[in-house]
C-alpha cells in the first residue's frame, strides 16, 4: 500500500517539474526551449528573452505553484474542519471577504479622498485589506456555527456573508468612479503576473507559514474526521486545533486572494480530485498530494490562459473553471461514488 | 471464580444532570449515585427521552454535571486534563460518522491518537494494539474494506474496536443496537460482554434491549421519572424497578421470563 503511493507520489513530482518546464517555455512571445533553460541559469545571450523568462515567467510559475497548493491545502482544511465536501474558502465567504477589504481600499478610497487615496492604494494595503476581510468572515462564520450543531446551517450562513458582502461592493460601485471600477474588476479576474521577486518573497512567507500550520495540523484533521465529540474523546482540544486550522486557511486563502485575485473552483476542486485519485481521508497522504496537485493543476491552467504564441491573456480566474470543472464532473460521474 | 476485589473505576455521588438555559436550570435527573466496577458491564435502560443520553454525556465529559461529583479512578473528572481522559475512556457514540473513506484499519487506528506523536505515526506498541483490538472484534478480515463498504452491524463493531484500541479502563456507547436487526443487536452486546470479561474494562452501555441486557450484564442502571437505580438484574426484577419503567396501559413485565408482554 505504502509503496504504491510512494509511486504516485514520483509520477506527480515529474509531471509537476514537467508543467513548471511547460509553464515558463510557453507565453505570447516563443522563446526555444535551450535558451529558456539557459535563461533561468542566466547564461542566455538575448537580454530580452533573460528578463522575460527571469523576471516574468518565473516568478509568475512559482506563484501559480503557490497559488495552485495554497488554495487546494485551504479547501482541504475547511472541507475536513465543517465534514462538508461543499466547503472551500470560496464557499464560506472567505473569498468574498477578501474581496470587500479590496473593495474598500480601492472603491472606498474615493470617499477619504487626496493623497490620503492615492497612500491607500499601495499593493501592500490591498495585501493587508484582503487578508483582514477574509480573517474577519471567517471569525464571524466561526462564531455563528459554533452555536449551530447543522453543517449546512453554517454553509448557508458562509452565503449570506457572501451576498453581504456582494451588496457592499454593489453599494461602493455606485459612488466610485469608472477609474477605480475597473481596477477592481481587473484585480476580480485573478492574475498570476503581477508579482515581482520581493513580493513573492512576502507572499511566500505568509504562505509558508499557513503550510506549517496545516502540517502541524495533520493529526488533528485526523481526529476531526470522527467528528468533534470523538475529537475531544481521543483528548484533542478541539477548540485551539479549530483555531489554528482556521488561522491557516485564512492565511493561505487570504494572501492569495489579495495578492492573485479571487481565484475560483480550485479550493473546492483540487481536495476532491486528490480523495478521487488517492481513495484516501488520511491527511498525512491528502495534504502532500494536494499540494502537487493544485500546483499541477494551477501551472496548467495558467498555460493555457497565456494562450501560447498570441498577445492575449485570458483571465485566470476563467480558465480554472473551465477547465477544472468538467474534470471534477467526470471524476464524480466515473467513480459512481463520491469519496469524502 | 475472581477472588481478587474488584475496584472500583467510576463512581458518582450526589449527581445531578440536566441544562443551563438564560430561563434556568432544567434538571432532567438527580440524586444518581452510581459505582461501577472493574470488568464489569453495565447496561443503561430507560425510557424515551428519560436523559439516557444526557446521563452519559455527563459521564463522559461533553457536558458539565449541574451538581455533585463524578469520580473516575478516584480523580475527580473536572480534574483529568484532556489527554489523560483520553487514555482511561473511551466513547462509541450515536452520531454518524461522515468520513466512511478510511479503512476499517484506518479507523480503529485513530484510536491510538492520545498515545501517537504530533503527526500520528503509529509505534510497534500502537501497531499491536490496533492488531489486538481488530482481532477481539472478529474485524480481521473486514481489515482492509472502506467503511462505506459495511453494513450498520460492522460498522459498529468497528467503532467498538475504535474504543478497545484507545485502551482505556472505561469504555462507554450509546446506544450501540439502535438500527441492528436482533441478531446483531444480540450479537454486539454478547460482544461487549465478552470484552469486558477478557479485557477486564468497565463497559457502560446505553440501550432499549432490557431483555438482552438482563441476561447479559453484570448490573444495570435503571433511569425512571422518579429516581435512578443500579443493581445486578436480579436484584432489580425482585425490587420490581423494571414495572416501574413504562406507563402501564400497554405493556406489562413478566418477572418470570424477564422480559415485556404486550397486555391482551
Amino acid at each position: 500500500m505504502n509503496t504504491k503511493h510512494t509511486y504516485t507520489f514520483i509520477i506527480l513530482a515529474i509531471i509537476l517539474l514537467l508543467c513548471f518546464v511547460m509553464n515558463i517555455s510557453l507565453g505570447s512571445v516563443s522563446i526555444p526551449f535551450s535558451e529558456v533553460i539557459a535563461s533561468v541559469f542566466g547564461n542566455s545571450n538575448n537580454e530580452s528573452w533573460q528578463y522575460i523568462i527571469l523576471d516574468y515567467r518565473l516568478p509568475k510559475a512559482f506563484t501559480a505553484i503557490l497559488v495552485g497548493s495554497g488554495l487546494g491545502i485551504s479547501g482541504l482544511l475547511m472541507q475536513t474542519l465543517f465534514r462538508n465536501p461543499l466547503a472551500g474558502p470560496f464557499v464560506l465567504g472567505i473569498s468574498s471577504g477578501a474581496s470587500l477589504g479590496v473593495a474598500l481600499v480601492i472603491l472606498g478610497s474615493g470617499l477619504f479622498g487626496g493623497i490620503f487615496a492615492s497612500l491607500l492604494i499601495t499593493k501592500w494595503s490591498i495585501v493587508i485589506a484582503a487578508s483582514l476581510g477574509s480573517f474577519l468572515v471567517l471569525l464571524a462564520v466561526l462564531l455563528v456555527s459554533s452555536k449551530m450543531r447543522d453543517t449546512m446551517a453554517i454553509l448557508i450562513i458562509g452565503l449570506m456573508f457572501g451576498s453581504i458582502t456582494a451588496a457592499v461592493v454593489s453599494v461602493l460601485s455606485y459612488f466610485s468612479s469608472a477609474e477605480q471600477l475597473q481596477q477592481y474588476i481587473f484585480w476580480g479576474f485573478g492574475s498570476l503576473g503581477n508579482l515581482s521577486w520581493n513580493e513573492l518573497f512576502i507572499f511566500f512567507l505568509i504562505y509558508l507559514f499557513g503550510i506549517l500550520l496545516a502540517i502541524y495540523s495533520i493529526k488533528a484533521l485526523n481526529t476531526f474526521l470522527l467528528g468533534e465529540n470523538y475529537a475531544k474523546s481521543l483528548g484533542l482540544n478541539v477548540k485551539t486545533s479549530r483555531f489554528i486550522i482556521i488561522i491557516a486557511t485564512s492565511l493561505l486563502a487570504g494572501t492569495i486572494t489579495a495578492f492573485a485575485g479571487p481565484i475560483a473552483f480550485i479550493g473546492l476542486a483540487i481536495p476532491h480530485m486528490t480523495r478521487q485519485i488517492f481513495n484516501t481521508s488520511n491527511h498525512k497522504l491528502l495534504l502532500p498530494a494536494v499540494f502537487l496537485f493544485g500546483a499541477i493543476v494551477m501551472l496548467i491552467c495558467d498555460s493555457i490562459a497565456q494562450l501560447p504564441s498570441s498577445d492575449y491573456t485570458l483571465p485566470i480566474n476563467a480558465i480554472t473553471s473551465l477547465i477544472g470543472a468538467p474534470v471534477v464532473i467526470w471524476l464524480l460521474v466515473r467513480q459512481r461514488k463520491m469519496v469524502f | 471464580m475472581t477472588e481478587k476485589i474488584k475496584h472500583t473505576i467510576l463512581k458518582t455521588k450526589q449527581l445531578s444532570i440536566g441544562y443551563k438555559t438564560k430561563k434556568g436550570t432544567s434538571v432532567i435527573a438527580d440524586n444518581i449515585n452510581l459505582d461501577l466496577k472493574q470488568g464489569e458491564l453495565i447496561g443503561l435502560v430507560g425510557a424515551n427521552g428519560i436523559g439516557k443520553s444526557t446521563l452519559l454525556r455527563t459521564l463522559s465529559a461533553i457536558q458539565k454535571p449541574l451538581n455533585g461529583v463524578i469520580e473516575i479512578n478516584n480523580n475527580t473528572l473536572e480534574n483529568y486534563a484532556a489527554l489523560d481522559l483520553a487514555k482511561t475512556m473511551s466513547l462509541v457514540l450515536t452520531e454518524q460518522l461522515m468520513a466512511k473513506n478510511l479503512s476499517v484499519y484506518e479507523l480503529v487506528a485513530l484510536g491510538r491518537q492520545p498515545y501517537t506523536n504530533w503527526v500520528g505515526n503509529l509505534s510497534e506498541k500502537d501497531i499491536s494494539a490496533v492488531k489486538k483490538a481488530i482481532e477481539q472484534t472478529n474485524l480481521t478480515n473486514l481489515k482492509h474494506r472502506k467503511c462505506f463498504e459495511l453494513s450498520d452491524g460492522q460498522l459498529q463493531k468497528v467503532m467498538i474496536a475504535r474504543a478497545l484500541a484507545q485502551d482505556t479502563d472505561l469504555i462507554i456507547l450509546d446506544e450501540p443496537t439502535t438500527h441492528l436487526d436482533m441478531y446483531h443487536k444480540a450479537y454486539i452486546l454478547k460482544l461487549l460482554q465478552k470484552l469486558a470479561q477478557e479485557t477486564n474494562k468497565t463497559i457502560l452501555f446505553s440501550s432499549h434491549e432490557i431483555d438482552l441486557a438482563i441476561q447479559l450484564c453484570d448490573t444495570m442502571i435503571v433511569m425512571t421519572k422518579d429516581k435512578v437505580v443500579s443493581n445486578s438484574p436480579c436484584h432489580l426484577i425482585e425490587q420490581g424497578v423494571f414495572e416501574t419503567l413504562f406507563p402501564k396501559d400497554l405493556i406489562g413485565f413478566d418477572k418470570n421470563t424477564g422480559s415485556f408482554r404486550v397486555k391482551k
